[in-house]
């Protein structure tokens, strides 16, 4: 991690935080992410990593700190909230893929409507990235006639037809049954191998394993740790990151 | 020896046949237990006391032509007097010799509405063939112009007046009713308040006085001299009350938007108008479609209460020919007919959004 770590950071949070009215859900939070690093966040259901994860593109908003994505700041200006939205591709847990469009018009959407793509080019690339996620057939069927894990495959494409620096995972594959999520996990890991600059909240530890530059556990709003999987699997520092890995990986 | 469970996979079976034929389906929905059975026989004679005097009424004895209501007398229907009236009741006291202009003005109408119901025309196209339409439709009613004689709006009657208050009356009221549902959803406090305000306000008032205030009132706050016609006060009263009725309608299609639908069109850099337009309207319309028929309906007969300000509709003219001495005793006949025509529009318009409804749904189905 020390050669990622001598360029500036793509993504910076510095002091974040967050409350849900009196509740204090985002404590202190720094975090740098640098071009091309790999980052997976961990840690207990109510921890605040998805609401991190969804401060970076300003789905939620912080009260205290600085978050700075490619080099702009997010503050209440719309503007700016736009342009690193264009830069910052997000993969849900529930899909929200746009039921009323077919899968290709979907992945067109964006393009066309924020990139001011033509309509041509950006039917071009829609099929390239559904042969990406290997379901070029689905091209002209609704999201509601695919599987979860297709869906899941479609809105990662659908992030990458807008040419994202950034992807961001809120755990993409919770919401899926236990068959289709190698296949969500596989796409996952060739997109890794590829260079792309990834945040992803995930309690798949086989997947951390393989693909994290660095593993980051949240607790109750704040990070608790961080480190090399290595390092973090084999010899958590905190009593807390102990606890949490005996839980997850007892069985 | 082993046991060897199922090793060929299980014969695939057609699903078990209900009882068929015409006795099978008339034991399962009609004859099913005694309380059924005596429902159905009750249903049956209801029906053969009251269909086949109304046919005779309506058919048999009806009376298609006569001088007048005293030549019917004793017969059933009196459809001459229909037939006598016709021309007064489609055009009223527009100017007979042009009556072939409000002919045509309906014809464009009923053509557009029908080429409304072709999917392959949607979009930029048919709204300019409404607008090129209307723009007919406004030239063959005023005049004026390419040598046809000026007719003013206080001259318009019967079915033209009724088919442009209504249409023109839901073609506006609906894009102000969707201004309104979004507004009143808005995160800006003072658009919030004007568009619930303005809700409650119109939706707390009946029809009836909104019209009164526009023909009485309006014209006590206007300057003298300057007057605004009748039939223009009219629709936009028309107009205000509608959207007000369907901006509640459209807000219930919002709300029911999943928050995912929201982040997702944000997360992919969408604006607040694209994401409005391309992900949040065209679901939350597909959903509202029932109820939003049902306004739609209900606007179209209530243009019928236009002549409470001395504007004559289609029952206008229905009720005017009423008062004519020669045919006496004729209502029964003339509100058959009136209601027979309002039926057939507003059939029309639920037939019609059934076909939306399956076209939009399309998605959604498995």
């Amino acid at each position: 991690m020390t050669a990622l770590d001598q360029e500036t950071p793509i993504i910076e949070l510095r002091g974040v935080d967050k409350w849900y009215g009196d509740f204090h859900v985002l404590r202190n939070i720094n975090l740098d992410v640098a071009k091309g690093e790999r980052v997976v966040v961990c840690g207990p259901s109510g921890s605040g990593k998805s609401t991190m994860i969804r401060c970076i593109n300003r789905l939620e908003d912080h009260q205290r700190g600085q978050i700075i994505v490619a080099g702009i700041e997010l503050t209440s200006d719309v503007k700016n909230v736009e342009a690193i939205r264009r830069e910052v591709g997000m993969v849900f847990q529930q899909f929200n893929l746009f039921p009323h469009l077919t899968v290709l018009e979907n992945l067109t959407l964006a393009p066309i409507w924020v990139r001011k793509m033509p309509k041509k080019e950006a039917d071009e690339t829609a099929r390239l990235y559904l042969e990406r996620v290997r379901i070029p057939e689905q091209a002209d069927k609704y999201p509601g006639q695919l599987s979860g894990g297709q869906q899941q495959r479609v809105a990662i494409a659908r992030s990458l037809c807008m040419k994202p620096e950034i992807m961001l995972f809120d755990e993409p594959t919770s919401a899926l049954d236990p068959e289709m999520i190698k296949e969500v996990l596989d796409v996952m890991i060739e997109l890794a191998e590829e260079g792309m600059t990834m945040v992803c909240v995930t309690h798949e530890m086989g997947f951390a394993r393989t693909v994290a530059d660095t593993m980051v556990f949240m607790d109750r709003g704040e990070i608790v740790e961080r480190g090399p999987p290595k390092e973090f699997f084999a010899n958590p520092k905190s009593d807390r990151t102990k606890l949490f890995l005996s839980q997850i990986l007892a069985h | 020896m082993t046991d060897v469970t199922q090793q060929l996979p299980l014969a695939i079976e057609p699903p078990p046949r209900a009882a068929s034929g015409l006795i099978g389906w008339l034991r399962a929905n009609l004859f099913s237990s005694a309380f059924n059975s005596i429902l159905t026989l009750l249903g049956v004679a209801f029906l053969a006391m009251t269909i086949p005097p109304f046919i005779r009424w309506a058919v048999v004895d009806a009376v298609w032509s006569a001088p007048n209501s005293r030549a019917c007398a004793g017969a059933g229907a009196c459809w001459a007097f229909i037939h006598e009236k016709f021309r007064f009741i489609l055009f009223g006291t527009y100017p007979y010799e042009e009556q072939w202009r409000p002919f045509w003005a309906v014809l464009i109408f009923l053509a557009l509405i029908l080429a409304s119901c072709d999917r392959r025309l949607w979009g930029r196209r048919l709204v300019l063939l409404w607008l090129a339409g209307l723009a007919v439709v406004g030239v063959l009613m005023w005049g004026e112009v390419f040598g046809l004689s000026y007719v003013g709006t206080e001259l318009w009657s019967g079915l033209p007046l009724t088919l442009i208050i209504a249409v023109v009356g839901i073609a506006f009221a609906f894009p102000l009713a969707i201004l309104l549902a979004l507004g009143r959803r808005s995160r800006l406090p003072a658009v919030r308040t004007i568009c619930v305000a303005y809700i409650e306000l119109i939706r707390g008032v009946p029809l009836i006085t909104v019209l009164f205030m526009a023909s009485v009132m309006l014209p006590l706050f206007l300057p003298t001299g300057v007057t605004i016609d009748k039939l223009l006060r009219a629709q936009v009263a028309l107009i205000l009350f509608a959207a007000a009725y369907l901006a509640e309608v459209i807000r219930g299609g919002l709300q029911a938007i999943p928050r995912g639908q929201i982040e997702a069109a944000d997360a992919l850099g969408l604006g607040y108008w694209q994401r409005t337009r391309l992900i949040v309207l065209p679901q939350a319309l597909a959903m509202v479609i029932p109820p939003l028929v049902n306004t739609f309906i209900g606007t179209f007969k209530d243009t019928t209460l236009v002549i409470i300000i001395g504007l004559f509709d289609l029952l206008g003219t229905i009720n005017a020919s009423l008062n004519d001495a020669n045919w006496r005793g004729t209502s029964v006949e003339a509100y058959v007919f009136a209601a027979v025509f309002y039926f057939c529009f507003c059939f029309f318009m639920s037939r019609y959004s059934y076909m939306l409804e399956r076209e939009f749904n399309k998605g959604r189905r498995r």
